[in-house]
């Protein structure tokens, strides 16, 4: 018995020793030992014959401990006592959850994630189906707080880029970037100098892994522009307008001087397209398949790439088309024009879903944000404007350039970069969905030749500039959305994942007669096909199968139900009925009245006032 | 200046070995997943597709009678058993996932008109035109043995069905009257009658056990208390219904095959209005049995078809079909909700799918996820008309079809007589009566 205590006594010193070490992560029965004085077996088997020996240890073990936490953190050891008290819910081992509950949820991220408007309820439902669309509602509601609570896991931080107190961001020269990043980061920054193809326009692939280029005078080319690995290079012997990678890498379509090209990534001529020809600018809807192709001859074609056939050819009727844009959220093409205005056109419709004009010269560019909410656009009269694409068209914010941009980008993050002359200029906003504030620019850049081309390259902070001299890449810290979803567009993904991909792609390709403003309406109640087919049911069955019945006064106990009864009570629910009603009419009316009331009244009527609905119906 | 760009570690994201998974970062930000409403439709409309291009529900033929099948009994215990009694008088027992026919018993002389198994599975009932009532043994006689019933009642009358007990060991007869038995005695123990019609089919209650339907050629449908010696109450329909059959989930409802072509869910606390009226047979429905969910119900009719009803839907939601299936006279959805049963004139008893696309065997979990992801958009989308042709689409055979459209021109022209009736009379003068309200003729306490 007496040799037993000494490697007892040496035993805890130890142990303290390695508490003191890992004091942050604690073992479930480490807390116990704190609390409990001798007798409970704390968590590691111990042979109950030493409780003697325990119960001299103990003190000594506690003080021991308490000393060496309190030479790091005096004050630890005593909140976390204190602060274990009031929490009696433990579970069976005896640990006990430091957050219990579930995880909190910050309103603002959940609201992102929310695709029910709670402010349209739907009047005048059947009980069954109210009851169903509360059921879904509030699955709805569950699901994006999930949603919201999977942010947790997003492992990557957009980049930024910070004055210290009081310098101006754009006077930070790229150079300047490159040397304080990291090498990785600063091999993103390059020049490719080619002048002798004259001025470029590029194109960055749906992942940002792959670039294209395409030179005035016909040099073509794709690489990965990450390895800087080349994929092919070729001369077509002919103006080249513009270019654009189909749904992946390995396609390319290439607007020449006479008609439309698609190469493959080996530089391989896959098709003439003779039905497109004068091509001027060429944009793909990824989700649809559609190459949406504007030339000089005035149409607007869509051209669906996984069949071959050209879905829709729309004349817009104003000329030379040369600067298009579409808007991601909902692959409505936008058409700039030279009379200053800017049409959007869905393949499904003939005419232009709305024109708005936004310049009083023409039209130079435009972009569209990847939220579809703002558009950004640049005309003759040296103005950058910003319009809201919501309902109004209204512009925002308007800001006269020197020069005015020749070309505009849109990031993912909403950073709006315009080229203008050789200088590349970058605005930003507060947030992701706030539009860019014009009055401070956020980078400026010098190019060796004239811009011709912009993008933003996607998941990466790096905006691809096509110029006069050849091809700049820039760094722009906080232009991309730093987390990719692996199966929309992963930038890693391996050719089996890319074919994968082609195929689930293509499988979920959206018919082009979809495209409209609002790409959610399709989930929405068709309440007008409703009404309708109630009123051709009403009128085939020569009376209203769901109209309420007549009020039918139940029989009651004998001599209860005379007919002089019956009738006072028929008479009864009937007046009420006509009373509510009544009183329905006038809250109708005083409302009414109340808003003619609150709106403004203009000094004397215009003879102007009769265009006011026009031009809010036109836009 | 302070700059931070954004700098990915590959290692993150590309798998280390080639025996790796893939790695597939996600991020649910909708500016990341455009165009979600418009993919979703898209894919439910492929689901809608592939649904119809999987829906082959015929399984399996069991061939061996003799003579048109009469009767169908499910095993209470092994799903595997079904027994079946056919017009020649021969009662066949199979086993279903052999496909083959077990055991063979000339059982009756004549029609075998109902057969039951006991709750416990050990061993079964028929009734026959012979006037007997026999019990039979579960399993097969020994080496050398003789087949022969464990008992046999001889009575005085023809029955024409019978049921046994889901607890107690007793049994009811129908024929000229509502016989209850009990298993150890030959007489019954009690008898009842309402009215003088020849009863064609009884069935007890699974929940509240005591109780009893039944359903006579006079057009009525009677209900019983076993533990009361007159019965409860009855309703009085157009025309006469062949069968009935208890919902097993709910006490109160049970759903009526009717001779007028139409399938009536009845409340049995207010009979005075079915809850739903099914309509899509074109001709008699022969016989009716609910899926063990009580959700839906299959029902047999004499146009050579056998249709699923969802209970709160007066339209089917399937119709089977093959060209050699005669009149179908007997149905039965097996105790797993899986398959449904129906045995015809021509001899056979064929095996469906309840569902008719399903896959059958065991699921992976990515199939079993991307099966309730599809069945999920297709609920979603259910409504689009594009989708909704497609999901309602079915072949039919010629006659069904002309008959439907036939059907479809007299309801019209008969509708078209009540407006033009309702318009030149006094007004209130021809009421207004609800499909629901026009088949039940009276309800007698």
């Amino acid at each position: 018995m007496e040799t037993a205590p000494r490697p007892g006594r040496d035993v805890p010193l130890k142990k303290d020793k390695l508490q003191a070490k890992r004091k942050k992560t604690r073992r479930y029965w480490e807390e116990e030992t704190a609390h409990t004085a001798a007798g409970a077996s704390p968590g590691p088997p111990r042979k109950k014959k030493r409780n003697g020996e325990h119960r001299l240890q103990k003190p000594k073990n506690t003080l021991i401990s308490k000393k060496s936490r309190i030479s790091k953190k005096p004050q630890v050891p005593k909140k976390t006592q204190e602060r274990k008290k009031p929490e009696p819910q433990r579970s069976l081992s005896g640990a006990q959850d430091p957050f219990p509950g579930p995880a909190p949820v910050p309103v603002e991220v959940a609201r992102k994630f929310c695709r029910i408007d709670k402010s349209q309820k739907l009047t005048r439902l059947k009980s069954k189906t109210r009851s169903k669309l509360e059921v879904a509602e509030a699955e709805e509601e569950e699901t994006s707080v999930k949603a919201a609570r999977s942010q947790l896991l997003l492992a990557e931080e957009p980049g930024f880029l910070e004055g210290e107190d009081g310098e101006d961001t754009a006077k930070i020269r790229q150079a300047d970037i490159v040397e304080a990043v990291d090498i990785a980061s600063a091999a993103k920054h390059f020049d490719l100098n080619l002048r002798q193809f004259g001025p470029y326009r590029l194109n960055y692939s749906r992942t940002g892994r792959h670039m294209a280029f395409g030179g005035r005078r016909g040099h073509v080319a794709t690489l990965d522009w990450v390895t800087k690995k080349l994929m092919c290079e070729i001369n077509v012997m002919e103006a080249v307008q513009d270019i654009r990678f189909l749904h992946s890498e390995t396609l390319l379509a290439v607007a020449q001087n006479r008609w439309l090209h698609i190469y493959d990534n080996q530089g391989i001529e896959l098709h003439c397209i003779r039905r497109c020809d004068r091509v001027t600018r060429l944009e793909f809807l990824p989700f649809h398949f559609l190459l949406a192709t504007a030339s000089e001859t005035g149409f607007l074609t869509y051209l669906d790439v996984s069949v071959g056939k050209i879905v829709a050819a729309l004349n817009a009727r104003a000329g030379r088309l040369s600067v298009m844009a579409q808007n991601p959220y909902n692959a409505v093409i936008h058409l700039g024009h030279g009379n200053g205005t800017v049409s959007l056109w869905s393949p499904a419709v003939k005419e232009p879903l709305a024109k708005i004009l936004c310049h009083r010269g023409g039209v130079r560019a435009l972009a569209v944000d990847s939220t579809g909410t703002y558009m950004a656009t640049s005309g003759l009269d040296h103005q950058l404007k910003i319009f809201d694409l919501r309902g109004t068209f209204q512009p925002l914010s308007a800001r006269t350039l020197p020069q005015g941009a020749g070309h505009l980008a849109f990031s993912q993050r909403g950073l709006l970069a315009a080229g203008m002359g050789d200088v590349v200029n970058i605005w930003a906003g507060q947030g992701k969905a706030s539009p860019p504030s014009l009055e401070k620019s956020y980078l400026t850049h010098r190019l060796s030749g004239h811009v011709h081309g912009l993008q933003f390259c996607p998941f990466e902070d790096v905006l691809g500039v096509g110029h006069s001299g050849g091809i700049t890449s820039m760094l722009v810290p906080g232009a991309a959305e730093p987390n990719f979803d692996g199966l929309e567009s992963n930038p890693y993904r391996s050719r089996k994942q890319r074919q994968e991909w082609e195929v689930k792609a293509l499988l979920d390709k959206v018919p082009a007669e979809l495209i409209c403003l609002d790409p959610r309406a399709l989930a929405a109640v068709d309440v007008i096909t409703l009404e309708q087919e109630k009123k051709e049911r009403i009128e085939r069955l020569g009376y209203d199968p769901e109209a309420k019945a007549a009020f039918q006064p139940k029989p009651k106990q004998k001599g209860r139900s005379s007919t002089a009864s019956l009738v006072k009570r028929k008479r009864k629910v009937m007046d009420k009925e006509h009373r509510d009603k009544v009183k329905q009419n006038i809250e109708q009316q005083q409302k009414q009245q109340k808003q003619e009331k609150a709106k403004p009244k203009g000094s004397r009527p215009s003879a102007l006032d009769r265009f006011v609905r026009a031009r809010l119906q036109g836009g | 200046m302070k700059v931070k760009m954004l700098s990915r570690n590959p290692d993150n994201y590309v798998r280390e070995t080639k025996l790796d998974l893939q790695r597939v970062p996600r991020n649910y930000d909708p500016t990341l997943h455009p165009f979600e409403v418009p993919r979703e439709y898209v894919r439910a409309l492929n689901a809608t597709k592939l649904e119809r291009v999987f829906a082959k529900p015929f399984l399996a033929s069991l061939d061996g009678h003799r003579d048109g099948v009469n009767c169908l009994a499910k095993h209470p215990k092994s799903l595997a058993t079904v027994l079946s009694g056919a017009c020649d008088g021969e009662v066949r027992i199979w086993n279903l996932t052999k496909r083959k026919c077990i055991r063979t018993i000339q059982a009756h002389e004549g029609f075998v008109r109902g057969i039951c198994t006991r709750f416990c599975g050990t061993s079964f009932f028929t009734v026959g035109d012979d006037k007997t009532v026999k019990q039979w043994k579960m399993d097969g006689p020994g080496c050398g043995e003789e087949e022969e019933p464990l008992h046999t009642i001889l009575g005085k009358t023809v029955y024409t069905g019978i049921d046994h007990h889901w607890k107690d060991p007793a049994f009811a007869t129908c024929g000229q009257q509502v016989d209850i038995w009990d298993e150890q005695r030959t007489n019954p123990i009690c008898s009842m009658t309402w009215g003088y019609d020849s009863i064609s089919s009884v069935k007890f209650n699974p929940i509240e056990t005591f109780l009893l339907g039944s359903c006579a050629s006079d057009r009525n449908i009677v209900l019983y208390d076993m533990r009361q010696a007159t019965p409860l109450k009855k309703v009085i329909l157009d025309m006469r219904t062949n069968t009935i059959c208890w919902n097993p989930m709910e006490a109160f409802i049970f759903t009526a095959a009717n001779e007028d072509y139409n399938l009536y869910t009845f409340d049995m606390r207010a009979l005075d209005t079915p809850l739903m009226v099914h309509m899509d047979h074109v001709s008699a429905v022969l016989d009716v049995d609910y899926s063990p969910t009580g959700k839906e119900f299959v029902s047999a009719s004499f146009d050579k078809s056998i249709r699923i009803f969802p209970i709160d839907r007066s339209r089917s939601r399937e119709v089977y079909h093959t060209k050699r299936m005669q009149h179908v006279i007997c149905v039965k959805w097996t105790s797993d909700s899986k398959y449904i049963m129906c045995g015809s004139d021509e001899m056979n008893i064929r095996l469906w799918k309840a569902n008719a696309s399903e896959k059958l065997g065991v699921l992976t979990s990515r199939e079993k996820a991307a099966k309730d992801y599809n069945q999920k958009l297709k609920e979603k989308f259910q409504y689009h008309p594009h989708i909704k042709r497609i999901a309602r689409h079915r072949h039919l055979p010629k006659s069904i079809y002309s008959q439907i459209q036939e059907q479809r021109i007299m309801k019209e022209a008969r509708r078209r007589k009540e407006l033009n009736r309702r318009k030149h009379s006094k007004p209130g003068s021809v009421p207004i009566v609800s499909e629901k309200k026009k088949h039940v003729v009276a309800v007698v306490k």
